[in-house]
Protein backbone atom coordinates (compact mmCIF):
# COMPACT_ATOMS: atom_id res chain seq x y z
CA UNK A 1 0.00 0.00 0.00
CA UNK A 2 1.59 3.71 -1.21
CA UNK A 3 0.55 6.54 0.23
CA UNK A 4 -3.02 4.86 2.25
CA UNK A 5 -3.77 3.82 -0.70
CA UNK A 6 -3.75 0.38 -2.33
CA UNK A 7 -4.89 -1.33 -5.67
CA UNK A 8 -8.39 -1.44 -4.97
CA UNK A 9 -8.66 1.96 -4.15
CA UNK A 10 -6.68 2.85 -6.98
CA UNK A 11 -8.92 0.75 -8.97
CA UNK A 12 -12.18 2.11 -7.79
CA UNK A 13 -11.01 5.77 -9.04
CA UNK A 14 -9.29 5.06 -12.52
CA UNK A 15 -12.74 3.04 -12.86
CA UNK A 16 -15.28 6.17 -12.00
CA UNK A 17 -13.39 8.19 -14.10
CA UNK A 18 -13.02 6.03 -17.00
CA UNK A 19 -16.26 7.10 -18.27
CA UNK A 20 -17.52 10.67 -20.19
CA UNK A 21 -20.82 10.15 -18.09
CA UNK A 22 -19.32 10.11 -15.04
CA UNK A 23 -16.32 12.64 -15.61
CA UNK A 24 -19.17 15.51 -16.39
CA UNK A 25 -21.16 14.50 -13.40
CA UNK A 26 -17.79 15.10 -11.45
CA UNK A 27 -17.45 18.43 -13.60
CA UNK A 28 -20.60 19.42 -13.45
CA UNK A 29 -20.65 18.78 -8.89
CA UNK A 30 -17.82 20.76 -8.38
CA UNK A 31 -19.11 23.97 -10.37
CA UNK A 32 -22.48 23.57 -7.82
CA UNK A 33 -21.66 21.77 -4.94
CA UNK A 34 -24.70 19.83 -2.95
CA UNK A 35 -27.06 18.26 -5.63
CA UNK A 36 -30.11 16.22 -5.69
CA UNK A 37 -30.12 13.60 -7.69
CA UNK A 38 -33.12 15.12 -9.75
CA UNK A 39 -31.19 18.19 -10.01
CA UNK A 40 -28.49 16.24 -11.73
CA UNK A 41 -30.62 14.89 -14.32
CA UNK A 42 -32.02 18.00 -15.08
CA UNK A 43 -28.81 19.66 -15.63
CA UNK A 44 -27.30 16.50 -17.78
CA UNK A 45 -30.15 16.75 -19.50
CA UNK A 46 -30.29 20.32 -20.22
CA UNK A 47 -26.07 20.37 -21.27
CA UNK A 48 -25.65 17.54 -22.70
CA UNK A 49 -28.85 17.47 -24.36
CA UNK A 50 -29.45 13.60 -23.83
CA UNK A 51 -31.90 12.48 -21.70
CA UNK A 52 -30.54 9.59 -19.37
CA UNK A 53 -33.28 7.71 -17.06
CA UNK A 54 -33.00 8.40 -13.81
CA UNK A 55 -31.70 4.68 -12.83
CA UNK A 56 -28.10 5.34 -15.08
CA UNK A 57 -27.56 8.40 -13.64
CA UNK A 58 -28.18 7.03 -10.24
CA UNK A 59 -26.09 4.00 -10.98
CA UNK A 60 -22.94 5.80 -11.66
CA UNK A 61 -23.65 8.36 -9.05
CA UNK A 62 -22.94 4.86 -6.86
CA UNK A 63 -19.88 4.23 -8.21
CA UNK A 64 -18.66 7.72 -7.86
CA UNK A 65 -19.84 7.13 -4.44
CA UNK A 66 -17.73 3.62 -3.79
CA UNK A 67 -14.68 5.76 -5.42
CA UNK A 68 -14.81 8.22 -2.64
CA UNK A 69 -15.19 10.64 -5.20
CA UNK A 70 -18.33 11.82 -4.20
CA UNK A 71 -19.66 12.69 -0.83
CA UNK A 72 -23.49 12.71 0.50
CA UNK A 73 -25.10 14.49 2.70
CA UNK A 74 -28.71 15.65 4.03
CA UNK A 75 -30.14 18.83 3.34
CA UNK A 76 -33.90 18.19 5.26
CA UNK A 77 -35.03 15.49 3.68
CA UNK A 78 -33.20 15.33 0.39
CA UNK A 79 -30.03 13.99 -0.38
CA UNK A 80 -26.77 16.18 -1.74
CA UNK A 81 -24.06 15.05 -3.29
CA UNK A 82 -20.86 17.19 -3.59
CA UNK A 83 -17.03 16.48 -5.18
CA UNK A 84 -14.22 14.93 -2.75
CA UNK A 85 -11.25 15.63 -4.37
CA UNK A 86 -9.11 13.65 -1.37
CA UNK A 87 -8.95 10.44 -3.15
CA UNK A 88 -8.02 11.80 -6.35
CA UNK A 89 -5.07 13.33 -4.80
CA UNK A 90 -4.12 10.05 -3.74
CA UNK A 91 -4.35 8.22 -6.61
CA UNK A 92 -1.99 10.90 -8.11
CA UNK A 93 -0.02 10.99 -4.94
CA UNK A 94 0.47 6.88 -4.94
CA UNK A 95 0.54 6.27 -8.86
CA UNK A 96 0.03 9.49 -11.69
CA UNK A 97 2.53 11.61 -9.96
CA UNK A 98 5.23 8.79 -10.31
CA UNK A 99 4.85 8.52 -14.03
CA UNK A 100 4.64 12.72 -14.62
CA UNK A 101 7.99 13.22 -12.35
CA UNK A 102 9.70 10.98 -14.69
CA UNK A 103 8.00 11.75 -17.82
CA UNK A 104 8.67 15.96 -16.76
CA UNK A 105 10.78 16.84 -20.28
CA UNK A 106 7.54 15.37 -22.68
CA UNK B 1 -62.37 15.12 -21.69
CA UNK B 2 -60.66 17.73 -19.75
CA UNK B 3 -57.88 18.00 -17.05
CA UNK B 4 -60.01 19.67 -14.45
CA UNK B 5 -58.27 18.66 -11.63
CA UNK B 6 -54.96 17.46 -10.25
CA UNK B 7 -53.41 17.01 -6.62
CA UNK B 8 -51.05 16.63 -4.02
CA UNK B 9 -50.50 14.40 -1.27
CA UNK B 10 -50.08 16.55 2.25
CA UNK B 11 -49.43 15.66 5.29
CA UNK B 12 -51.62 18.20 7.17
CA UNK B 13 -54.80 20.39 4.96
CA UNK B 14 -54.63 23.27 6.88
CA UNK B 15 -51.09 23.44 6.76
CA UNK B 16 -50.85 22.68 3.33
CA UNK B 17 -54.02 25.38 2.88
CA UNK B 18 -51.58 27.92 4.36
CA UNK B 19 -48.88 27.11 2.50
CA UNK B 20 -50.19 26.96 -1.26
CA UNK B 21 -52.34 30.35 -0.20
CA UNK B 22 -50.09 32.93 2.08
CA UNK B 23 -46.98 31.65 0.39
CA UNK B 24 -47.40 30.63 -3.05
CA UNK B 25 -50.80 33.00 -3.59
CA UNK B 26 -53.29 30.11 -4.66
CA UNK B 27 -56.67 30.90 -3.56
CA UNK B 28 -59.21 28.62 -2.53
CA UNK B 29 -61.71 27.31 -4.98
CA UNK B 30 -63.54 24.60 -3.05
CA UNK B 31 -63.23 24.16 0.31
CA UNK B 32 -66.13 21.19 1.57
CA UNK B 33 -65.94 19.09 4.82
CA UNK B 34 -65.78 15.80 4.25
CA UNK B 35 -65.60 13.41 7.55
CA UNK B 36 -62.19 13.96 9.11
CA UNK B 37 -60.65 15.49 6.19
CA UNK B 38 -61.85 18.33 3.23
CA UNK B 39 -62.50 18.62 -0.17
CA UNK B 40 -59.67 21.52 -0.35
CA UNK B 41 -59.17 22.67 -3.73
CA UNK B 42 -57.04 25.75 -5.00
CA UNK B 43 -56.50 27.46 -8.16
CA UNK B 44 -54.43 30.40 -9.61
CA UNK B 45 -55.21 34.07 -9.23
CA UNK B 46 -54.19 34.19 -12.94
CA UNK B 47 -55.98 31.59 -13.82
CA UNK B 48 -59.38 30.77 -11.55
CA UNK B 49 -61.52 29.07 -14.10
CA UNK B 50 -58.47 26.90 -14.79
CA UNK B 51 -57.35 23.89 -13.44
CA UNK B 52 -57.69 22.95 -9.34
CA UNK B 53 -55.13 21.80 -7.23
CA UNK B 54 -57.01 19.47 -4.78
CA UNK B 55 -54.84 19.36 -1.37
CA UNK B 56 -55.42 15.71 -0.71
CA UNK B 57 -54.36 13.63 2.87
CA UNK B 58 -51.85 11.66 2.16
CA UNK B 59 -53.43 9.05 4.57
CA UNK B 60 -53.28 6.20 2.92
CA UNK B 61 -50.30 3.65 4.14
CA UNK B 62 -48.47 3.80 0.69
CA UNK B 63 -48.51 7.34 0.42
CA UNK B 64 -45.51 8.06 3.23
CA UNK B 65 -43.30 6.00 1.64
CA UNK B 66 -44.11 6.93 -1.63
CA UNK B 67 -43.41 11.07 -0.95
CA UNK B 68 -40.18 9.72 1.09
CA UNK B 69 -38.87 8.50 -1.88
CA UNK B 70 -39.45 11.14 -4.31
CA UNK B 71 -37.89 13.96 -1.31
CA UNK B 72 -34.87 11.95 -0.79
CA UNK B 73 -34.12 12.09 -4.69
CA UNK B 74 -35.07 15.86 -4.87
CA UNK B 75 -38.06 15.11 -6.80
CA UNK B 76 -40.79 17.06 -7.22
CA UNK B 77 -44.66 15.81 -6.89
CA UNK B 78 -45.93 18.68 -8.82
CA UNK B 79 -44.95 21.30 -11.58
CA UNK B 80 -46.53 25.05 -11.47
CA UNK B 81 -45.49 27.82 -14.21
CA UNK B 82 -44.59 31.49 -13.50
CA UNK B 83 -43.37 34.25 -15.77
CA UNK B 84 -40.24 35.39 -13.93
CA UNK B 85 -38.40 32.33 -12.07
CA UNK B 86 -36.07 34.74 -10.14
CA UNK B 87 -38.57 37.69 -8.94
CA UNK B 88 -40.83 34.86 -7.60
CA UNK B 89 -37.97 32.77 -6.20
CA UNK B 90 -36.81 36.37 -4.07
CA UNK B 91 -40.49 36.69 -3.54
CA UNK B 92 -40.75 33.27 -2.05
CA UNK B 93 -37.28 33.22 -0.23
CA UNK B 94 -38.06 36.48 1.52
CA UNK B 95 -41.60 34.53 2.96
CA UNK B 96 -39.32 31.65 4.58
CA UNK B 97 -39.45 29.11 1.68
CA UNK B 98 -37.02 26.51 1.42
CA UNK B 99 -35.14 25.80 -1.99
CA UNK B 100 -33.54 22.34 -2.52
CA UNK B 101 -32.73 23.96 -6.17
CA UNK B 102 -31.89 27.15 -6.71
CA UNK B 103 -32.87 29.09 -9.85
CA UNK B 104 -31.05 27.19 -12.91
CA UNK B 105 -31.39 26.42 -16.69
CA UNK B 106 -32.63 23.60 -17.58
CA UNK B 107 -32.73 23.59 -21.53
CA UNK B 108 -35.74 25.44 -22.32
CA UNK B 109 -37.20 26.06 -19.36
CA UNK B 110 -35.45 28.03 -16.05
CA UNK B 111 -36.74 25.49 -12.65
CA UNK B 112 -36.17 25.68 -9.14
CA UNK B 113 -37.45 23.52 -6.50
CA UNK B 114 -39.28 24.57 -3.29
CA UNK B 115 -40.23 21.95 -0.38
CA UNK B 116 -44.09 22.53 0.62
CA UNK B 117 -43.53 21.92 4.44
CA UNK B 118 -46.22 19.32 3.78
CA UNK B 119 -44.38 16.56 2.45
CA UNK B 120 -43.60 17.48 -1.08
CA UNK B 121 -40.77 18.97 -3.63
CA UNK B 122 -42.51 21.83 -5.79
CA UNK B 123 -40.86 22.95 -8.86
CA UNK B 124 -41.46 26.46 -10.67
CA UNK B 125 -40.49 26.71 -14.06
CA UNK B 126 -40.42 29.66 -16.45
CA UNK B 127 -40.46 28.80 -19.74
CA UNK B 128 -37.43 30.80 -21.78
CA UNK B 129 -37.14 28.96 -25.46
CA UNK B 130 -39.92 30.21 -28.18
CA UNK B 131 -41.38 26.19 -28.47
Amino acid sequence: MLFGVDDDQLDNVFKALGDPIRRRILDRLAKRPGQSLFEICAASFAEDGRSLSRQTISQHLDMLERAGLVQTHWSGRTKMHTVDNAPLRKAAAAWLNKHLKKGSAT
Amino acid sequence: MRIYITSVLVDDQAKALDFYTEKLGFIVKHDIPMGDHRWLTVVSKEAPEGTELLLEPSEHPAAGPFKSALVNDGIPAASFKVDDLNKEFERLRQLGVAFTVQPMDAGPVRMAVLDDTCGNLIQLIEMVAAS
